[in-house]
Parts: structure tokens; sequence; C-alpha cells
């Protein structure tokens, strides 16, 4: 008894930071993300970690703070992250933004900022918090 | 003889057409610095230099706070750097790309914005509004929709 304990402690101890690395995927998203928690845990002490699914739900939801031609992350991107896009105001080509598709989404914390800058100003009319950034690449890294 | 005057006619204004086209039947310098490459290729096309005279550049890079409507905020002396490669290949500048022809129309003291408002632009590019619609196309300064080979100075399509 004692030990099935022990093992599924352990088992929770190995498995919870793969789990961790395999969504961050490389150690500079990984480091990316870390950032960001810390600064999501600053704004809110209770903060216990990215979601998934609010990184979806801020993907797929629709907007009016921003530009009119922008008003979700799917103007650009299309409903699907794994689908190349196209830049709504300049018709420019865009890779995918899946992490699946191309490792290296993410994983540069300088264009990550400004892009984050750029795309959430142009989708919410406003920056995105640690929090949705966070939860934004957590989505992308499952995609 | 009215027949071979029009003929005549005609001739002098088909001769006249390559000096209108040369902007599209020949290889446009494309953007060769890797800085100006990256940062303006991360929204549009990175745009020949040669297609905007020296001073069109220097008022676009001046204020990238309005930049068509987006507020473009880069690193420290990113934008000289840019600037200074725009300027130093843009169309009236020694060489500017082999664009001299597309510069003529360009009035002595103006200071155009957009390269799509260039007459010559506009007399190859008289198309009717639904080519202009095509969701693909988006805007006018989208090059790359129907000039694929755009990147490398390809506007010949």
């Amino acid at each position: 008894m004692k030990r099935r304990y022990l093992l599924v402690l352990a088992a929770a101890a190995i498995g919870l930071p793969l789990a961790a690395i395999a969504a961050a995927g490389s150690p500079e998203r990984a480091a990316i993300l870390a950032e960001y928690a810390t600064r999501a845990r600053a704004a809110d002490p209770g903060f216990s970690g990215f979601s998934m699914q609010r990184g979806e739900a801020l993907f797929r939801g629709s907007f009016s703070g921003g530009d009119a031609r922008t008003p979700s992350c799917m103007s650009c991107h299309t409903a699907d992250p794994r689908q190349p896009g196209r830049n709504a105001k300049t018709g420019r080509p865009i890779d995918p933004v899946a992490v699946s598709v191309d490792p290296r989404r993410y994983t540069d914390a300088a264009q990550v900022d400004k892009h984050f800058a750029r795309d959430c100003k142009s989708v919410l009319g406003r920056d995105c918090t640690a929090l949705e950034r966070g939860d934004y690449i957590t989505f992308m890294a499952g995609q | 003889m009215p027949m071979r005057l029009l003929m005549a006619l005609a001739a002098i204004l088909l001769a006249g057409l390559p000096a209108v086209s040369q902007a599209g039947g020949k290889q446009v310098a494309p953007v060769a610095d890797p800085l100006t490459q990256k940062v303006c290729g991360e929204c549009h096309l990175a745009f020949p230099p040669g297609f905007l005279p020296a001073r069109s550049w220097s008022a676009l890079m001046a204020d990238l706070s309005d930049h068509f409507g987006e507020e473009i905020v880069l690193p420290a002396g990113q934008a000289a750097q840019i600037e200074a490669y725009l300027v130093s290949h843009a169309g009236d500048a020694p060489g500017g790309g082999g664009l001299r022809e597309f510069m003529r129309w360009v009035a002595p003291t103006g200071i155009p914005r957009r390269i799509t408002e260039n007459p010559a632009f506009l007399r190859e590019h008289d198309f009717p509004d639904r080519v202009w619609r095509d969701p693909k196309v988006v805007t006018r300064s989208n090059c790359l929709a129907c000039h694929p080979g755009a990147s490398r100075g390809w506007f010949d399509d």
C-alpha cells in the first residue's frame, strides 16, 4: 500500500515535469513561459498555471476593441493554427503558428514580445496580459 | 491614307509602351539588407527600395508611429539602419535599382508614400474592381498575390 503510494508519487514527480517540458518543447520556449508565469503570479497570487483551454478561447474569441479588420486571431491565422494564414491588412502569407508544424515558434523572446505587442493591439485594442500570452503559447504548443 | 495615318499613330503609341512598362519587364533589385528584409517583411513584402525616391523613404521611416495606421515599435537604432539602406538604394539614388524610368512619374517636389499611386503602377494595374476584391489580394500593395517572384524582384507576370 505504502509502496504503491510512493510509486504514484514518483510517477507524478517525473510525469508532471515531463508533460511540462513536452508542452514547452524547447528550453527557449520554457524560459519564455517561465517569465510569463512569474509575471502572471505577480499580477495574481492565485495564478495556478497556464491553460490550453483559455488559450484556445482567446484564439477563437471575437473582440471589438482593436482594428476592424482583425476582430480575432483567426482573422489572420484561420480557424486551424496548423494551416498557413494571411495578414488581413497586407495580404502577406503567414506560416502556421502551431508548434507541431513549426517547432521554432515561440522560441525567440524578443520576437515573441514584439509580435504579441503588435497583434494584441490589433485584435484586442490593448496589450495582452502575461496570463493571456502564456495561455496562448500553451495552446499553440499543443497544436 | 487615313488608314495609314492610324497605323502610324498606333506604331508610335506602341513604341512608347516599353518605356511605360519597363518597371514590370525586368528584374527590380530586391531588398538585399537582412535587417530591412526581416523587419519590413514581418508584415508585408519588403518593397524594393527603387520604387520610391529617397525623400519618401525618409518620410516613412520618420513617421513609424503612424505607418499606414499602424504603430511600429523598433529597437533603438534599427529604424536609422533601415532608413540608411532604403535611402541609399532609392529610385533616385545612384543606380536606383534600375528604376529611373519609374521615378520619372514622381513630381520633383512630391513625397509619395504609396508605390501604388505612381501613374506607371496605375497604368499597368488598370483592372476591374473584381480583381482587386479577390480575397487573396486584400490590398493593392500585396504584390505577391499576383507576382510570385516579387520577393526576388520579378514583377514581369
